[in-house]
């Protein structure tokens, strides 16, 4: 878009001035400072349904929002012109470049040690409070992201009904260790259980999959938003199998025993949050090996061009499904630390809202990048935690929406991007690669359409 | 067969749930054939319809007594246009704000099919925060009774007044994509969006006109389908997966597609409640569309919005 209007003899005709980019910007900044007044304000009462309206827009407050998105605005306008974003990275550049140059691998290999040396040492310290929220805020949602960034982030496709998974997971806890209406034929022990998570995540994945990604990927999306609702709404209506809405409780906890080792875990929270840090790293350690084997390459060339790679012999399919079941077996296994720590599934721990929460996590710290996405999910679920006391917990759901859009628009590659993924938005401005594994595969309806 | 035995009164209900199916399944074909993609944030238009609707009929009414005559009317008419307007206007916000700063960035689909979930989120649960979290019934605009039987299947008034409306407006839009200059950008733009705008189509204009007329529809239908049930801010949820997949089923991209999918969709959802508990309503439409997707994704009359309007 820009100021000018070219007419007939080509001479630039200038527009009027509200029709100007800064005008626009103006209009811009001013109205999203009054949805910002708007979104902090207070909640509407059910006798007056406009109450929180008025009170944000009406009071002095509004004045602050205001206030400060004129001088967004102005700042914007007349200070530099490249932007914030690029003057905050231009300051970055010199440490960035410090970093790449001593980046070589035995520094490396030292950041890593340091860094899990800081996450084993670190918790003690906290409050019980803090380490009970370091593992099922932090650390099990973390998992899950991981998980998810493979289905996101590595093949490109997308997933809403992502928690549906760790439900499974979890009631599958409930499930072998006889919480559970239904009996099972023999009790385990979680540990035990693990493993029958993982296949049956992993087959529940291959089932919803298998006939939606033969389609569009947008298809899976919403028959994934489908699924999450339906498992939600089985756990909560087949009381005889799940236990309604009350669900399952006193579900044991994780114990080993083996070889002269006997240890089990309860309800002190930080045994757990080692346990949730081991599967971590595991996770951060096969993931990463996945994303640089053949599979991860087949994923970037499905992103990349489905049709080209499926020309190059890519079975698109068969890897799309492996995304897809890898993970929902990741949140599968985070479903059964899940129940084993809190001891209690019930329904409303796996509802939509979840499913987003996740996504935004993936999306936050960089889709395709595992350390992204870990410490943009560690930091993402930190702070609303943090802000708990400032700010109504439902309210957190505004802004992850809202989150989702500014990130979507403004940094879409998330805030530490992998450096392909980022490579590939770019690209896809021009038109050479698509960025995603959204499109129709050969022979889908579109094939079909254009030939017609 | 199970519903044997009240299969009137089904038909006659899911008939009614079918013409609201429609309503806002035409959203969802309307966006999806000038930009193939699925508008997610569908759901919340309809809500916001609802919402808008709801306020101004209360507004208006006041506490009055509940009216009669054409004075009933009146108000339905009323509701009506201001769910439509409340639902036209958050589909042009939508655009605006997820949609088309990144189609000039030129994102990939996965991006847009992440704003509208973000937007989709954003706006549901900003509506829990300003209205409340509870349902909300529609003052009463009007006295309802049975009016007629078919086949001893009582109609109610709510019904009638439904599908009347439901039809209606489905005429509207046929004949408005079939006759008017922007009817035929939007089909320029939905074959081929590209030689569209070489022919001196303006896509922007056409986009934002499509996904406003898509929202008025479903800010309609959620008018009425908030008269017939309740509002509430996550109405949009299940009328909206349902919905996609009366698109679907119908044929993404094909208006007549949609109303069929829709009233269709309607009749199997109220049949088959009667086979299973009423539970599992819900769950229905879900195996519908993967059954659909199945076997055959390109829906019963094909999809492409350019040629069958």
């Amino acid at each position: 878009m820009s100021n000018v209007d070219a007419t007939q003899n080509g001479a630039p005709r200038k527009l009027a001035w509200w029709r100007s980019e800064p005008a626009h910007r103006l209009l811009t900044f001013v109205l999203v400072g009054l949805v910002a007044a708007v979104v902090t304000g207070p909640e509407g009462t059910q006798s007056d349904y406009a109450y929180g309206l008025k009170q944000s827009v009406l009071k002095p407050r509004v004045f602050i929002y205001l206030a400060l998105a004129l001088g967004l605005w102005a700042a914007y306008e007349f200070g530099g012109r490249q932007g914030w974003g690029g003057h905050v990275s231009d300051q970055l550049k010199p440490l960035r470049a410090g970093l790449r140059q001593r980046a070589n691998r035995r520094n490396v290999r030292i950041g890593y040690a340091l860094l899990a040396i800081a996450a084993i040492v670190l918790p003690m310290g906290l409050s019980s409070f803090w380490q009970a929220v370091l593992v099922t805020e932090i650390g099990l949602y973390v998992l899950l992201a991981l998980g998810l960034n493979v289905v996101v982030g590595f093949a490109g496709l997308l997933d809403l009904g992502y928690i549906a998974f760790y439900a499974i997971g979890a009631y599958l806890t409930a499930y072998f260790t006889g919480r559970l209406p239904i009996t099972p034929p023999f009790q385990l022990n979680p540990f035990l259980i693990l493993p029958l998570a993982v296949i049956a995540a992993l087959a529940a994945g291959i089932i919803l999959g298998a006939p939606t990604l033969r389609l569009r990927g947008d298809y899976l999306a919403i028959v994934t938003l489908g699924f999450g609702e339906i498992v939600y709404q089985f756990a909560l209506i087949k009381t005889d199998v799940t236990g309604g809405s009350s669900g399952a409780f006193n579900i044991p906890h994780f114990s080993v025993n083996l070889a002269g080792v006997k240890y089990m875990w309860g309800l002190d929270p930080l045994p757990y949050y080692y346990l949730v840090l081991g599967f971590i790293i595991l996770v951060v350690i096969l993931f990463s090996r996945l994303e640089h084997s053949r599979v991860g390459r087949a994923w970037a060339a499905i992103r990349e061009d489905e049709v080209a790679a499926s020309a190059m012999g890519v079975w698109t399919l068969k890897y799309k499904l492996m995304a897809f079941a890898i993970g929902a077996s990741t949140s599968g296994v985070a479903g059964v630390i899940y129940a084993s720590n809190v001891s209690t599934v019930t329904p409303d721990g796996f509802l939509l809202q979840n499913s987003i929460i996740v996504l935004v996590l993936v999306i936050f710290g960089g889709m395709g990048s595992i350390w992204g996405v870990l410490l943009g999910a560690a930091l993402l679920q930190y702070v609303p935690e943090a802000l708990r006391d400032y700010v109504p917990p439902s309210d957190r759901f505004i802004y992850f929406g809202a989150l989702l859009i500014v990130m979507m628009i403004f940094r879409p590659e998330g805030l530490l991007p992998s450096r392909r993924r980022k490579f590939e938005f770019a690209l896809a401005r021009t038109g050479l690669v698509e960025g995603d594994a959204l499109t129709e595969p050969l022979g889908g309806p579109v094939a079909a359409r254009s030939s017609e | 067969m199970c519903f044997s035995q009240n299969f009137w009164p089904l038909l006659v209900s899911g008939v009614e749930n079918g013409a609201i199916y429609a309503l806002i399944a035409l959203g969802y074909t309307l966006v999806y054939g000038v930009l193939q993609l699925i508008n997610f944030a569908h759901s919340e238009v309809f809500m916001s319809g609802a919402f808008g609707g709801l306020f101004v009929v209360q507004g208006v009414l006041g506490h009055s007594h509940t009216p009669s005559g054409l004075l009933s009317v009146g108000y339905i008419v009323l509701g009506t246009a201001a769910g439509a307007a409340a639902g036209g206007l958050a589909a042009f916000v939508l655009e605006r704000v997820a949609y088309r700063p990144l189609r000039r960035r030129k994102a990939p689909p996965l991006a847009f099919l992440i704003s509208a979930i973000g937007a989709s989120f954003f706006a549901l649960n900003l509506a829990g925060k300003e209205f409340g979290h509870n349902p909300v019934p529609v003052p009463a605009l009007y006295t309802d009774g049975t009016v007629f039987s078919v086949f001893g299947a009582p109609v109610r008034l709510t019904y009638i007044i439904v599908v009347v409306a439901a039809i209606a407006m489905l005429i509207v839009l046929d004949r408005t994509i079939a006759k008017t200059r922007l009817g035929q950008g939007i089909r320029a733009v939905a074959q081929d969006a590209e030689t569209a705008s070489l022919m001196g189509v303006n896509i922007d204009r056409v986009i934002v006109a499509t996904f406003v007329i898509g929202g008025m529809l479903g800010g309609a239908g959620g008018f009425l389908y908030g008269m017939a049930y309740n509002v509430q801010f996550n109405m949009g949820f299940f009328p909206g997966l349902k919905a996609f997949t009366a698109a679907v089923l119908g044929g993404i991209g094909n208006v007549r597609g949609a109303v069929l999918g829709g009233l269709m969709l309607g009749i199997v959802e109220s049949l088959g409640v009667a086979c299973l508990q009423v539970a599992w309503r819900d769950s229905i439409s879900f195996v519908i569309l993967v059954l659909v997707l199945m076997f055959r994704p390109t829906g019963l009359l094909g999809e492409r919005l350019g040629r069958s309007a």
